[in-house]
């Protein structure tokens, strides 16, 4: 078996699948955002919504995890390719971003609900 | 249409510079007629390659005016509007060996990295496979089966310039007929060799390779048909 071929056709299949959740996330995100914000919309406003609501919570985690897992494929790629790092520390830095990532993307889906 | 035509040829190799000729304008001109030409009349030391003239032999691409082309089906017509010069340099992502010839061995090393040979199971005493024109495998095939390797796809690759070692265009479009060839029987194999870091995957599917071909293909479709073939097996535990 060839591993590390392996690896990158399943991190290509994640990417992909990931991609498509985000596709039908940014739609549903795009069409609340402007249904809500006719006539305007403030803050207190946008919290009133969303305090308590666990719907949107986990709506945004799922659009969160799906970030987390698409981003760091392509980021790992474009560091080997523009970069010119090797495949090991492009795969950490894409897997650090990752971390970043879900952590700051549930901490304001928290920040939010909570 | 003015009777002399302005053509900067690269000269050199890796280091080198434009020299600039001026050819008679005739109708019908193709950019192979105007190196031709600046070499027996103007340049005979200039270096290029070509045999069949006709499209067939994928051995005259240059890069034209900034693209990838097969040089003998190119009308300067097409590429050249009236007053401007043509510049022709040897294709791109390929070592130059002299002024327009290239070093095409990793192009086609790259091919056998691939496996981009057929390897059937039947020998001369046995019937002929029957393979249906309209199954989907063979349809498939078909439609990358006319390849003719002039690396106008590699040149234009930015893929293969970022990852010198990507198996590129051409290679992985080969390895896709292959896969869909009903009698081949090292499909599995064929897959993990370009699944690999340098293989399909690594393609951002910008169609350059599609764009630029002269037959037509599209190596894209390929790339994306290998990707999810690949896939598919990856998850099952099949490479």
């Amino acid at each position: 078996m060839n591993v590390a071929a392996v690896a990158q056709a399943r991190r290509w299949y994640w990417q992909r699948v990931s991609a498509m959740v985000l596709a039908l996330c940014v739609l549903v995100h795009l069409g609340v955002l402007i249904y809500a914000v006719r006539g305007g919309l403030t803050a207190a406003a946008i919290l009133s919504r969303t305090r308590g609501n666990w719907g949107f919570a986990a709506f945004y985690t799922v659009f969160v995890i799906a970030c987390a897992v698409h981003v760091p494929v392509g980021l790992a790629n474009i560091a080997r390719e523009w970069w010119r790092l090797g495949e090991r520390p492009a795969l950490w830095l894409g897997r650090g971003f990752s971390v970043v990532l879900l952590w700051a993307g549930l901490r304001a889906v928290y920040a939010v609900v909570a | 249409m003015t009777a002399k035509l302005r053509v900067k040829v690269w000269r050199g190799s890796a280091v080198g510079a434009f020299s600039t000729y001026e050819v008679p304008r005739q109708g019908s001109q193709t950019v192979l007629d105007v190196v031709t030409h600046v070499q027996r009349h103007l340049e005979p030391s200039l270096s290029y390659r070509f045999a069949c003239r006709v499209g067939m032999c994928g051995s005259c691409a240059m890069t034209v005016n900034g693209k990838a082309r097969w040089t003998c089906r190119t009308h300067v017509a097409k590429v050249v509007a009236e007053g401007d010069e043509l510049e022709i340099a040897p294709l791109a992502n390929l070592p130059v060996i002299k002024d327009l010839a290239t070093d095409m061995s990793e192009f086609f090393d790259k091919w056998a990295r691939a496996k981009g040979s057929f390897k059937g199971s039947k020998t001369r005493h046995d019937d002929f496979a029957r393979v249906a024109p309209s199954s989907p495998e063979r349809v498939t095939a078909s439609a990358g089966i006319e390849c003719i390797g002039c690396a106008a796809c590699y040149s234009s690759c930015d893929v293969v310039t970022w990852r010198p070692d990507y198996l590129g265009p051409a290679a992985l479009n080969r390895a896709w007929t292959l896969v869909n060839d009903v009698r081949d029987v090292e499909r599995t194999s064929r897959l993990g060799a370009v699944a690999g870091d340098a293989g399909c995957h690594s393609c951002h599917t910008q169609g350059s390779c599609t764009e630029r071909c002269p037959k037509q293909l599209s190596p894209t479709l390929a790339i994306a048909g290998l990707k999810r073939t690949v896939a598919k097996a990856a998850v099952r535990g099949l490479l």
